[in-house]
């Protein structure tokens, strides 16, 4: 018996006890974010402008910033990367918002989806009508291994100790997975492989290249350097090879990994009430969810996120709806791993079933269920601090009908959702988006 | 020695002394490896320290090839990686620790539930690391 099964009894009655809901209605009117990427010639404030000035174009009757009540700005690790701290009112400053509040937000890789959840709060409390969220992480100035290490600083003390990295601890509960369901490395490559080939649709992604893509690159460069030209038959032979993917944390490699990111994400939300005045086409928060967990030596069982679970119900129980409700999502794929025990903790799939939903093509972008539309943050990059929001602009743009070519291809899109989650689990949100 | 607070640097102190020590409930019996001052389960705050007999079975396992500043200063790297991983204790608790006398080569060769025994790693005078051996 899992620890689903035995605890779910128990979720069911604390969720109908306390049944959450909000004061009043909130809608998002607007979102922007800058492309994710590495960049030597940009810095945080840089991309910030980027976001919010797509966000500003985004609304579509207009709107006077002048009317923002406060800003909420995800952040998780610039201290440490590039030494600078306190970040909301910089930003508050560059967009011309001060003396209003602006408030920091930190919960690891979740920082924005916080903020977020703050606005909502403000908004839903009656304190303000407008406030603008977002998010913000520049990375790409530090080596390798100190990303690793300022990413690990949101681990477990514990943990540490131990030499675990982030890709360690994902790579730790990938053997624990494995050695439950029987799932093995190639069923990680089917993430990899999907998510890739969502990517060079999103025109806002880091890497817009499928496997193949980069596989025939490889071997278009060998070939013209006159070297060995590999011999690879597909894209898991190629992910095979451990020179094209080496190890990070064994089972993750290369592949199974985010990059290291820079980049920005904002949104404008508003009370449902007065959304109108925005747009014709306002998108309502209908269930958000929090939880927090423990580290790995405190779990009984690696397979599955406690907080994940949590914060799902939590969301659910707000909005009245199901699993089933949910269109698409965006779940927070920083390791191939955590996006199959994702898609299970949700509620999309069986516990042990995620992978094999994902062999079957049940989460490709024409799927039963199509995750990571965006490309995830294996493809789409994630500037930590940033990507919270960036993955309900994500939502908020399918919901509209604007995605372009990566347009899922429902007929009557109505529910989408993102899963955002910060260190090892120790922080989870889930946010329901509805189009009403 | 009983007296000590239930607290990380106890712990510590108790590894530098090759004692690997936790925390057991005196209302509801619940053992806490590493030491926690409030019961969880409970709620009570009566604890006792217990020494562990440092058997146990691999729960969980990675091995790093990007390792952090602090492995790095060890001497591992891309080409000499590091095991670490989650043990589940024969008391049934679970600690992080690294995991010794293995190939950290060889990840496919390398077992979940395979038994392990407690060794203690000095690093400098006051540093003392946990990690594991097959048994």
């Amino acid at each position: 018996m899992s620890g689903w099964d035995r605890q779910e009894g128990e979720r069911e009655e604390m969720r109908m006890k306390k049944r959450r809901k909000l004061g009043r209605g909130v809608a998002v009117v607007g979102a922007g974010m800058s492309r994710f990427g590495m960049y030597k010639e940009k810095n945080s404030k840089d991309l910030f402008v980027e976001a919010f000035q797509e966000m500003t174009a985004s609304v579509d009757k207009g709107f006077d910033p002048d009317d923002i009540d406060a800003l909420y700005l995800g952040n998780f690790t610039n201290d440490f990367f590039i030494h600078q701290s306190h970040w909301g009112p910089i930003i508050s400053d560059l967009v011309g918002l001060t003396p209003r509040p602006a408030t920091r937000t930190e919960g690891a890789c979740a920082s924005s989806a916080l903020a977020f959840r703050e606005g909502v709060f403000a908004i839903a409390s009656g304190f303000y009508d407008v406030v603008l969220v977002g998010g913000l992480e520049e990375m790409s100035k530090r080596t390798t291994e100190e990303v690793a290490e300022g990413l690990a600083l949101a681990t477990v003390p514990y943990e540490g100790q131990a030499g675990f990295t982030f890709p360690g601890v994902f790579g730790a509960v990938a053997t624990a997975y494995f050695a439950k369901y029987g799932a093995n490395r190639e069923h990680l490559m089917n993430v990899t492989i999907k998510s890739h080939n969502n990517a060079p649709l999103n025109p806002k992604a880091q890497f817009p290249l499928t496997v193949r893509d980069m596989m025939n690159k490889k071997i278009e460069g060998a070939r013209k350097k006159g070297q060995d030209v590999p011999g690879w038959a597909d894209e898991k032979e190629f992910l095979s090879d451990l020179r094209a993917n080496p190890v990070v944390a064994w089972p993750m490699h290369l592949y199974d990994c985010c990059p290291i990111s820079d980049g920005a994400s904002c949104m404008l939300l508003v009370a449902e009430e007065i959304a109108r005045n925005f747009t014709d086409a306002p998108i309502s928060v209908a269930g958000i969810g929090q939880g927090s967990g423990r580290g790995l030596h405190a779990c009984e069982d690696l397979t599955f996120f406690e907080a994940t679970r949590y914060a799902a119900q939590e969301a659910y129980g707000m909005s009245g709806l199901s699993p089933d409700d949910v269109q698409f999502a965006e779940v927070h794929d920083c390791f191939s791993i955590a996006e199959i025990l994702h898609i299970e903790d949700l509620g999309f799939f069986q516990p042990g079933e995620g992978y094999k939903a994902v062999a079957e093509g049940m989460t490709r972008l024409d799927g039963s269920k199509p995750i990571n539309t965006s490309g995830g943050l294996k493809c789409k990059g994630h500037p930590v601090g940033a990507t919270g929001v960036s993955q309900l602009y994500e939502v908020w743009t399918q919901l509209r009908g604007r995605a372009g070519k990566r347009q899922v291809p429902a007929a009557d899109l109505r529910v989408g959702a993102a899963h955002n989650l910060g260190g090892t689990g120790g922080t989870c949100t889930f946010t329901i988006f509805e189009r009403r | 020695m009983q007296d000590r607070p239930f607290s990380d640097i106890s712990f510590e102190s108790y590894l530098n002394e090759e004692k690997l020590m936790g925390s057991r409930c005196s209302g509801c019996r619940t053992l806490y490896l590493p030491p926690r001052p409030i019961c969880t389960a409970c709620r009570g705050s009566q604890m006792r320290w217990e020494q562990v007999s440092g058997k146990g079975r691999l729960a969980a396992f990675t091995c790093i090839s990007i390792a952090p500043p602090a492995m790095i200063a060890e001497g591992y790297n891309r080409h000499n990686p590091y095991i670490s991983g989650v043990v589940e204790l024969e008391e049934g608790t679970r600690v992080d620790a690294r995991i010794e006398g293995i190939d950290p080569r060889k990840p496919e060769e390398i077992r979940i539930g395979m038994p392990l025994k407690v060794r203690f790693l000095h690093r400098g005078e006051h540093r003392t690391y946990l990690a594991f051996d097959p048994a």
